[in-house]
């Protein structure tokens, strides 16, 4: 049934991938419908689906055979990326561009390598015995793979949030604080100002801000993860990595989660993995999907594009499979 | 009839359940039992000294003539000896041993680290006897000279070498609380820019805290519990111990060097049985101590 509507939208819009019509389209008309009402998109939500939330056209770059306009500064670009564990590659080939201020989701399959893919922006495969990066990853034009970059300043730049929370075991003050304290800022006025206004970007500002030396662990799941969330903002990163930051988390928490990342998405960079097809439909403007073939075949991207052309208009038609949920 | 098999097996499986169930009850019940004894055979040979000198007499004497006429049953030489002793076990192998936990923990792995816990561990395999003849041979001549003593025969000797015999409960069960401090926490501060020793030191060491606490507790109980060692080098001495470069004798090192000359079931008899309860109660305190912190730091993860 959804597959016979998406089929029936993609005819009737005017060649969704062309930049032409997307280019000029108000961002804020870009509502993600929930994947569960697709039946009720229009074709005019259709063609809003290829609106981009960075819509500058600075550089043209390739991903696959669409050219997408986007704003280069402060983007990611990756180019022919692989990652080995030990012997076996475990993520082959990826090329794509992921642009600055906006939100974009990797999804596939579970073991898909979509965390594998996020850990390579932030060189936390470093820490992986054994874990090789081929390819390049650029961040504004450099490489961060390269030998004179230090992982530990891509990873000031380029912050995580994981999948289940981890808090440090100390007050919740004390794990905003750890960030700025580590680079060296001691004055408690400047540290106030900065654990409130991360604490107010993570939406848990009005919930803590008179238990602030609480320890965090009494915190619930939800608050946990938006402390993480505003753990990472405190350091001021320009890249926001989040590993399935709502996957442990409830209906209630999840949606807040949501939030946070919808308006965190307007500042900065970020790149969320997810299994929840809906949570990607919901919060990203693109979305790339990843799938592995086959055990023994390392995971590659198969598409990536603006969210909605992805999820009404997928151009492969494993997307499509997948998305319409026939396997995975 | 396969009915009637299964029940069999079932009324089989249910006696040799019950049969474990007991012997398991009964081999916990004599480790307690054990203890239970121990104290009470300390507790009763050591009554005539308490009724006879006084037990705030005994702990708190500074003088210790058992021999002489009036005898004197002050345990404050021993005790001071013991302290320092301990005192400078502790100090010299906390830094050590906390130390390479972390580096076993956080810095290496695989192969090498397995080779290196274990060789830590063979510590413990080394007869005290033998690390007092190092000590004896090396370590008292290069006190002697280096600190220009009269003789090297010192508190600090003995405390150095006690030292050693302590390092591999300090680093093995350091390093127990510090793998079990949950990955996570490593990942969270790495990637928020924190280098391997930052989050070693701010994260990882922190919050295996009661882990190490415990480990030195557990070092603490060894080192004063050390008899051999301390017997062959720490020098002896029947006088207060106020430093280090003091000639040292210690609880369990007077217990052993007088028991094989005393009457048995007079004064002085009993008195070195005093002084086996007060060791016997401060290591058991502190081990006490040490277990329960352990405990509640291994809950602590469980969440």
């Amino acid at each position: 049934m959804v597959t016979d509507v998406l089929q029936a939208l993609r005819f009737a819009s005017p060649r969704a991938t062309d930049p032409e019509v997307a280019v000029g389209i108000d961002a804020e008309s870009a509502v993600v419908p929930h994947f569960a009402t697709h039946t009720a998109v229009s074709a005019e939500a259709v063609l809003c689906a290829n609106n981009t939330a960075a819509a500058s056209e600075a550089v043209r770059c390739e991903e696959g055979a669409q050219v997408v306009t986007r704003d280069l500064r402060g983007a990611f670009e990756l180019e022919g990326v692989s990652i080995r564990y030990g012997k076996e590659t475990v993520v082959s080939g990826v090329s794509m561009c992921i642009p600055s201020k906006s939100v974009t989701a990797l999804i596939g399959p579970s073991g898909c390598g979509k965390s594998t893919l996020l850990r390579c922006l932030n060189r936390m495969n470093d820490e992986i015995a054994g874990a090789a990066v081929t390819g390049a990853v650029r961040l504004e034009g450099v490489d961060i793979n390269d030998g004179k970059v230090d992982a530990v300043e891509v990873r000031s730049r380029v912050g995580m949030v994981f999948q289940r929370p981890n808090p440090f075991p100390m007050s919740i003050y004390d794990n905003v604080a750890f960030g700025p304290k580590t680079f060296g800022i001691r004055r408690r006025s400047e540290l106030n100002g900065i654990v409130e206004s991360a604490l107010r970007s993570a939406a848990l500002w009005s919930e803590v801000k008179d238990v602030l030396n609480k320890h965090a662990f009494e915190l619930s799941g939800g608050q946990q993860q938006r402390l993480c969330i505003a753990r990472a903002l405190a350091t001021e990163p320009e890249v926001l990595l989040m590993d399935e930051p709502a996957s442990a988390l409830d209906p209630v928490s999840t949606q807040q989660i949501e939030d946070t990342i919808a308006k965190l998405g307007q500042e900065m960079m970020i790149v969320i993995v997810t299994h929840n097809m809906q949570q990607a439909a919901r919060v990203s403007h693109q979305t790339a999907f990843m799938l592995r073939e086959s055990n023994e075949a390392p995971a590659e991207l198969i598409e990536t594009g603006d969210t909605k052309s992805i999820f009404t208009n997928p151009r492969d038609s494993r997307t499509e499979r997948y998305i319409t949920g026939r396997f995975g | 009839m396969s009915h009637s098999r299964s029940r069999l097996n079932k009324e089989s499986a249910r006696l040799a359940n019950n049969a474990a169930r007991v012997a398991i009850t009964l081999s916990a019940l004599v480790s307690i039992a054990a203890l239970l004894a121990i104290l009470c055979f300390l507790l009763l040979n050591s009554f005539r000294a308490v009724g006879e000198v006084g037990l705030w007499e005994m702990l708190s004497g500074t003088i210790w003539h058992p021999t002489s006429s009036p005898p004197a049953f002050g345990f404050l030489p021993a005790e001071s000896g013991s302290l320092w002793v301990t005192l400078i076990a502790i100090v010299c192998a906390m830094p050590i041993g906390v130390g390479a936990a972390v580096c076993l923990s956080e810095f290496i792995s695989g192969r090498v680290r397995e080779v290196a816990k274990s060789l830590v561990e063979c510590i413990a395999t080394v007869p005290s006897v033998a690390l007092g003849l190092l000590g004896m041979t090396f370590l008292v001549p290069w006190i002697r000279t280096f600190f220009s003593l009269p003789s090297g025969l010192t508190a600090l000797a003995a405390g150095l070498m006690v030292g050693i015999l302590c390092l591999p409960t300090i680093v093995s069960i350091s390093e127990d609380a510090l793998t079990a401090v949950p990955d996570a926490l490593r990942q969270g501060s790495l990637a928020m820019g924190n280098t391997k020793w930052q989050t070693a030191v701010k994260i990882v060491v922190p919050a295996a805290w009661p882990g190490i606490f415990a480990a030195i507790l557990l070092g603490f109980g060894r080192a004063v519990g050390e008899t051999m060692v301390v017997l062959m080098i720490a020098g002896n001495s029947g006088l207060v111990v106020q430093g280090p470069f003091e000639a040292a004798r210690t609880l369990p090192g007077t217990i052993a060097s007088e028991v094989a000359e005393v009457v048995r079931g007079g004064l002085h008899y009993s008195a070195l049985f005093a002084m086996a309860l007060v060791l016997f109660l401060s290591t058991f305190v502190v081990n006490l101590i040490a277990a329960q912190v352990i405990d509640r730091s291994r809950r602590r993860w469980s969440r």
